[in-house]
């Protein structure tokens, strides 16, 4: 079918790509036509336009091009494909260089704002590559005859061998504060990874393992930082209460919530939840004779350990470093700290674990692979429903508990509906249902959080990265999303991805 | 009672912006089955462009409000229904036939995108302009109270039952109309007996849009206040009226626009306008408790 589609494709199907480019280009100049070829300022107090139309010209261009090139590569005009779209990306970055290496100023590079010409660069250097890689494995495949695996062949490593990479990898992580080369930059990075491991490890069990979609978990987050918050304020209440105080708590909340809801389609869920978020974050916003309102609260105090507490010794005995004979050091508390999340971390993952092995756990997999299957085979799908929305919610009020005394000080601010989106990319990317493949997004996204100058690109990308990952690999970078009972099985002994 | 008859006055034209945004909801819950996390962008965005192009009506000097205005009306909805039918082409058709969330997640990535998009393209804060339409009619002079409605408030009323005659008419006598009802009684089915489903699911998307950029566009006019995050919490309360008034249901979404108008114009008169917003939230939960079809929606019956 290649060689036939190849050899009659002269003319018309030129016509056909140079025709799609062109309506999809028409397209991109209709819906960037008014929100980027004008941009609205305030100058005093009369609202007024900034022309930059050449803007929505080299978004239509940049449309042509690329549709092009995959046309192109559509009817086999690969060479010709890799080449217009290497022409143009050698074009940007020389061009890119020139301008910030050397202070061209006046180089024809079609946008004004130099990340939106780095991107565009991106963009055409990804297609280069894109369209090489299919080039080499289409080629091996039509040679060969090699039949994609339909099933991915499950490596088999034996229980002694797991332990030990296991116990490896934990004691790696645990020596991690200890080594000279991290400071308080990288701890700190270090401990912001684990937080979101187990805020995600957490969702996933709502939305991985029971398929149900919550978009308020930060939420929950927040009831448990507030919790602590407030209850070390007014009872003066310690860490270590309000550590399973919060979890309970938030559960609490969560099943309050869940209650109503979760006896109805799954899609009200979501905008219950989405809902419940914003209502949370406007109490803690305008009640502010309470939580403090806008500017939060602070001055929470810091956990302590058997008595000792993390402070500049003042020759009373009670300070860690002068139990532990150590000279007294801000870091200390932070190392705690980093150890604390990863108890809390391993805490979680063996919970979960457990948990998926379980009848409640293989209830919420086989809940989201078929309710009325379910229903009929007598379980109760409220009850078990409730359960992962209630254990999700605790799991993210702990989380939140930890989050408020590592910080010392919390507001609004951080429990926005752009927190729960993050922490959903974070599990959609890693893999619903997958919890190796959740740390490794969570090690990526963390990483795309500190470059500090693509901020503003930042939820554009992962709101992006969302649509994209649902279409191209629903089930996240690395995973296999089969219930855990056919785990045994070297692959699924039936589709399961039916619907 | 001058002061109640104000708010409900306020109520119904607030109410009309949430019906018409919320028949998008329920159009599209209707035939595929699926909330659009990002119809509440799509009003946004529709807002954006009524803003953009009446300023720039401004700039080229055309001064004559009634053409201003029909010249913005067409604008925006063109460019706004563009933007549905892309979002569906882009986001949800490559999805038909993946897991159940599938569509969910890729929705709420869609509205995050378009969220930033225009935060990216058009700033952080919020762009306000001067009223547009001034002056009000007296309704009722009394004694101690007298009634007036501004010709805005008149404006968007009689544009929105203009609106729902023509749409009702759409619906119910015209050969698409027939095709999304038979679209949403039986997709595979109406596949089946030759509806062409791809473009009804477009023209839906397409309409659902179109009738957000004219809500955009009052709600423009009406409070004079754009901003890149106004669409989360109206998509919200959209959504809350088309629940309210029976999901799927299309004259319940507008009477369930109307009534959360009302009962928010209400709440935030005499109780909280901080707390305004969680009247509706409450009004979504009590309705999902206790009559999780709405109004005038008819039971979901599950079928293997």
């Amino acid at each position: 079918m290649d060689t036939t589609l190849s050899k009659s494709s002269s003319p018309s199907s030129l016509a056909k790509i140079l025709g799609d480019s062109a309506i999809m280009s028409l397209v991109g100049g209709i819906l960037g036509f008014l929100l980027i070829g004008f941009k609205t300022e305030a100058r005093g107090i009369n609202l007024e336009l900034d022309w930059r139309l050449s803007q929505v010209l080299a978004l239509v261009v940049f449309v042509f091009v690329g549709r092009l090139c995959l046309g192109l590569r559509q009817f086999h005009h690969r060479l010709p494909a890799i080449f217009l779209a290497g022409v143009v990306s050698v074009y940007f970055v020389i061009g890119l260089l020139l301008t910030e290496m050397y202070g061209f100023s006046d180089l024809p590079l079609p946008y004004i704002d130099n990340k939106l010409n780095w991107m565009t660069a991106a963009i055409y250097m990804g297609l280069v590559m894109y369209l090489a890689a299919t080039y080499r494995l289409k080629k091996v495949a039509r040679e060969k005859k090699i039949v994609p695996p339909t099933s991915h062949p499950k490596i088999y490593l034996s229980p002694i061998f797991r332990w030990m990479i296991a116990i490896a990898v934990l004691f790696i992580l645990i020596s991690l504060p200890f080594l000279s080369v991290i400071d308080r930059r990288y701890l700190n990075i270090l401990t912001q990874v684990l937080l979101y491991v187990v805020l995600a490890w957490g969702l996933n069990i709502v939305v991985g393992l029971a398929g149900l979609l919550d978009l308020g978990y930060v939420a929950f987050y927040a009831v448990g930082a507030y919790s602590y918050a407030l209850l070390s304020q007014y009872y003066g209440f310690s860490f270590w209460l309000c550590l399973p105080l919060a979890g309970l708590l938030a559960g609490g909340f969560g099943v309050m919530l869940g209650f109503p809801v979760l006896r109805l389609r799954g899609d009200y869920l979501a905008i219950v939840t989405l809902g419940f978020g914003e209502i949370i974050r406007m109490i803690l916003v305008n009640w502010y004779q309470f939580t403090g309102g806008p500017n939060g609260l602070n001055q929470i105090p810091k956990p302590s350990v058997l008595g000792y507490v993390f402070e500049e010794p003042k020759g009373q005995g009670n300070t860690i470093s002068e139990w532990l004979g150590l000279s007294y050091s801000s870091e200390h508390f932070y190392i705690f700290m980093y150890l604390l999340i990863l108890v809390i971390a391993m805490t979680v993952l063996w919970f979960v674990k457990k948990l998926r092995r379980l009848p409640i756990g293989r209830a919420w997999e086989a809940l989201r692979e078929d309710e009325i299957a379910c229903r009929a085979l007598g379980l109760n799908p409220t009850n078990v429903k409730l359960a992962a929305f209630a254990t999700g919610a605790m799991i993210a009020g702990v989380a939140g508990c930890f989050f408020a005394a590592y910080q010392g000080f919390i507001s609004p601010e951080s429990f926005t509906f752009m927190e729960s989106v993050t922490i959903l990319a974070i599990v959609v990317l890693g893999g619903m249902g997958n919890q190796l493949g959740i740390v490794l997004a969570t090690v990526i996204l963390i990483f795309m959080l500190e470059f500090r100058d693509l901020e503003q690109f930042r939820m554009l990308a992962l709101g992006g990265l969302e649509v994209f990952i649902m279409i191209w690999r629903p089930r996240g970078l690395i995973s296999r999303r089969y219930p855990t009972i056919f785990r045994r099985f070297a692959s699924p002994p039936f589709s399961l991805n039916a619907r | 009672m001058g002061y109640f008859i104000e708010q409900l006055i306020n109520g119904l034209s607030l109410g009309s912006v949430y019906g018409l945004i919320a028949i998008g909801y329920t159009m599209v819950y209707g035939i595929i089955g699926m909330v659009n996390f990002a119809h509440g962008e799509v009003f946004m965005i529709g807002a954006f462009h009524a803003l953009i192009t009446y300023l720039l009506l401004q700039t080229l000097g055309v001064a004559i409000l009634p053409v201003a205005i029909i010249i913005v009306l067409v604008v925006s909805v063109t460019l706004t229904a563009t933007y549905g039918w892309a979002i569906e082409r882009i986001a949800y058709r490559p999805l038909r036939g993946s897991f159940r969330l599938a569509p969910l997640i890729s929705a709420i990535g869609m509205s995050v995108f378009l969220q930033n998009y225009v935060q990216l393209l058009q700033g952080a804060r919020p762009k306000s302009i001067p009223p547009i339409i001034q002056g009000s009619l007296h309704l009722f002079e009394g004694e101690d109270f007298s009634i007036s409605i501004s010709y805005l408030r008149l404006f968007i009323i009689i544009a929105t039952v203009i609106l729902m005659i023509f749409f009702t008419l759409l619906i119910t006598k015209t050969s698409l109309g027939r095709s999304q009802r038979a679209c949403e009684q039986d997709i595979k089915m109406a596949a089946l007996l030759g509806v062409n489903v791809d473009r009804v699911i477009s023209i839906t998307f397409i309409i659902g849009a179109s009738l957000a950029a004219i809500a955009g566009l009052m709600f423009m006019f009406f409070y004079g206040v754009v901003d890149f995050y106004m669409g989360f919490i109206a998509g919200v309360k959209a959504f809350s009226a088309a629940v309210l008034g029976g999901i799927g249901s299309l004259p319940g979404a507008m009477l369930g626009g109307l009534l959360l108008g009302v009962i928010e114009s209400l709440f935030s008169g005499y109780f909280s306008v901080e707390y305004k917003d969680l009247a509706a939230f409450s009004v979504l939960v009590l309705v999902l408790i206790f009559r999780p079809t709405g109004l005038l929606g008819r039971p979901e019956v599950e079928k293997v």
